[in-house]
């Protein structure tokens, strides 16, 4: 191995920028004469050394602050680059600002351009940034959150206007609708999602059931497990698990679409086009969902039934027979109405959320990000308002 | 070979690089050497960029061979690939800055991950690097998506400069700038270059920079290198791209050849 680098090491060592880390360490030596500072740097004013050479400028600060003539002998300096020019140039600003000025001794040409380049840099100082007070801050932080509550709602509305205004065109034109896109996001959203949500619909469904029947067990009430297998299921828990998954799946990936095509310029170039980007984009993705959920929800809400079914035969030993039988009983057509007809109010809630989040997203990619996070967050948060909102509606009904 | 062996900064040999069936590099050598500015050309497609990823290692290669800093033919081994990367500094095509860091934070990233520097020095660092490139010290507090294309490139080369590398590569540096900007682009490749001391690569399309900062010429076509040398062989080449390029209506109207 050694017999390996040999080469490279002699080769590099005519050269000093080949091999700047095999240099020797960089060294800046203070002499007082009678009216002057002579300071002799050597050895190897480069990045690699850097934090050595701060702290030997930092030494050498306040002796170049007092002296009143200084001399820098660079004859030692071996290899130099902006950071130890930089450096070289920090501390003779030191004493330039009182009217004195440093010379230079013994700069080898090939470093002029660099010295003379870092002469002209960072002139200007830095307006540094004020650190606010703390409570300042947390008011600032309080204040922001509500107008950006506000804005929020605003942005909502407003993407709703804009879809419906697109609903009102394309129905007054049908030609216009965009109905290959419209089928396209229906296989991505609807088809593509089909097995991961019955699954997870099926498991829940069982679950419920294995609970129930150990609970309802112990004061000999097993058979109700029915009842609430089939009433939570239709009602609440087929809609509002369909519709997290469809908030975590597909309003994600509305989000991260959207955002992309808006940060490469895409919705610019639709728009320079002559094209609506809500009316392109937009609508055949929400038209697409509001489609899928109800779909969905239907064949979640049967996967989860079969599930209770199934745990109900095999863990409670209650034949598919008496079950259904218990079913027929125990639910009715309203049940499954007030479930489907919530289903496609959430995805539009889903979808309006993910679009409009999307088209927030501004050039980076930290930003592509938030937005999708957000965009989830806040449409389950909203799925789930709605959903009491509508429990409280039914209620009232008498549904 | 004119130049030692220490003077050559990249040897590049029999290079074959494809995709799939497409062979884009056919036994492609080259050498870079030390203090110059090269310039590598060729028509769309020609795989400029390709030669540009391949010796950096972005694209692997079929077979061939790239050697840095006279390493041997092998290169360098995987712990020294690493430190190689310290040596080099790219400037891609679309600037290819960080999207959620500032530009200033942009350039302090390598300075702060490879380098023990206090934040002090870092501020300083990153003003002079952006004034090197000719910005000013305020726009580095702004975000990529904020500043315009020119500022981007001028942005993405005061990061390629951030370790003051030694070997510079280039793609379409002044691509989408404006003749007078693309102009003061070349001008300052040229003064850094003549600063620091940097050996550039530089993949390009612009007659105008060909003519006015390299001191070599390459020219890629049909996977190979067909001429290489400075202007004046340039322009006595007899291979057909070469000849319709540099002595195109284009390259007359704008560089009149001397009679």
């Amino acid at each position: 191995m050694a017999v390996e680098t040999a080469p490279a090491l002699r080769a590099g060592g005519l050269d000093f920028s080949g091999t700047r880390d095999m240099n020797p360490t960089p060294a800046l030596d203070c002499t007082m004469t009678a009216d002057r500072l002579e300071l002799a740097a050597g050895g190897s004013w480069t990045a690699a050394h850097a934090d050595v050479l701060e702290r030997l400028i930092d030494a050498a600060a306040p002796r170049v602050a007092e002296a009143e003539r200084i001399s820098l002998d660079m004859a030692g300096v071996e290899a130099l680059d902006t950071i130890g020019a930089w450096l070289l140039e920090r501390l003779m600003r030191r004493s330039n600002h009182h009217g004195k000025r440093a010379e230079f001794k013994g700069l080898p040409p090939r470093y002029r351009g660099l010295i003379a380049e870092m002469h002209a840099v960072n002139l200007q100082p830095r307006i540094s940034q004020r650190n606010p007070n703390r409570l300042w801050s947390a008011l600032d932080g309080v204040g922001r959150a509500a107008a950006g509550l506000m804005s929020d709602v605003l942005v909502f509305l407003a993407m709703f206007g804009e879809l419906s205004a697109a609903l009102g065109r394309v129905m007054l034109r049908p030609r216009r609708f965009r109905l290959t896109s419209t089928v396209y996001q229906l296989y991505r959203v609807g088809w593509q999602a089909v097995p991961i949500m019955v699954l997870i619909t099926f498991l829940i469904g069982g679950i419920i059931a294995q609970q129930g029947i150990f609970h309802f067990r112990k004061f000999g009430a097993d058979a109700y497990v029915v009842d609430m297998v089939g009433i939570l299921v239709l009602r609440e828990i087929g809609v509002l698990l369909v519709s997290i998954m469809i908030a975590g799946r597909s309003g994600s990936s509305y989000t991260a679409e959207l955002g992309a095509m808006k940060i490469r310029e895409e919705i610019d170039a639709l728009r320079t086009m002559g094209f609506d980007p809500v009316e392109v984009l937009i609508l055949p993705r929400i038209v697409a969902l509001v489609c899928a959920v109800p779909i969905l929800t239907f064949l979640g809400a049967m996967a989860a039934l079969y599930g209770g079914g199934l745990v109900a035969w095999l863990y409670g030993g209650m034949s598919p027979a008496v079950f259904i039988a218990r079913l027929k009983e125990a639910i009715s057509v309203t049940h499954f109405e007030v479930g489907m007809i919530k289903a496609p109010f959430m995805a539009l809630a889903i979808g309006v959320v993910a679009c409009s989040e999307g088209l927030k997203v501004k050039g980076s990619a930290e930003s592509l990000g938030t937005q999708t996070t957000t965009s989830v967050v806040k449409s389950i948060f909203l799925v789930i308002v709605l959903d009491g909102v509508f429990a409280i509606f039914f209620a009232s009904i008498g549904m | 070979m004119g130049a030692g062996a220490d003077q050559v900064v990249i040897r590049a040999r029999d290079l074959v690089v494809g995709f799939g069936e497409q062979v884009v590099l056919d036994h492609l050598s080259l050498d870079l050497e030390r203090g110059e500015i090269l310039g590598v050309v060729g028509a769309s497609g020609s795989g400029k960029s390709v030669l540009l990823r391949t010796v950096i290692g972005l694209v692997p290669r079929r077979g061939g061979s790239v050697e840095f800093f006279a390493m041997g033919p092998d290169g360098p081994r995987p712990q020294e690939a690493h430190a190689m990367t310290r040596r080099w500094g790219v400037l891609f095509q679309q600037g290819a800055l960080f999207s959620s860091l500032t530009v200033r934070q942009n350039i302090q990233f390598p300075l702060r991950e490879y380098l023990r520097l206090s934040d002090r020095l870092l501020d300083e660092m990153a003003t002079a690097k952006l004034e090197l490139v000719g910005l000013s010290g305020r726009d580095g507090d702004k975000f990529p998506s904020e500043i315009s294309g020119g500022m981007t490139k001028r942005a993405a080369l005061a990061r390629a400069l951030a370790l003051d590398p030694e070997v510079v590569f280039l793609d379409e540096p002044t691509s989408g700038l404006d003749p007078i900007s693309a102009g003061d682009f070349d001008a300052l490749i040229r003064t850094l270059q003549q600063t620091l001391g940097l050996t550039v690569f530089m993949v390009t399309h612009d007659l105008d920079s060909l003519h006015t900062v390299c001191d070599r010429i390459a020219v890629l076509a049909d996977g190979k290198v067909v001429a290489a040398g400075p202007i004046p062989t340039m322009l006595a080449c007899e291979h057909p791209w070469v000849k319709s390029y540099f002595r195109g209506r284009r390259s007359r109207a704008a560089h009149p050849a001397p009679n």
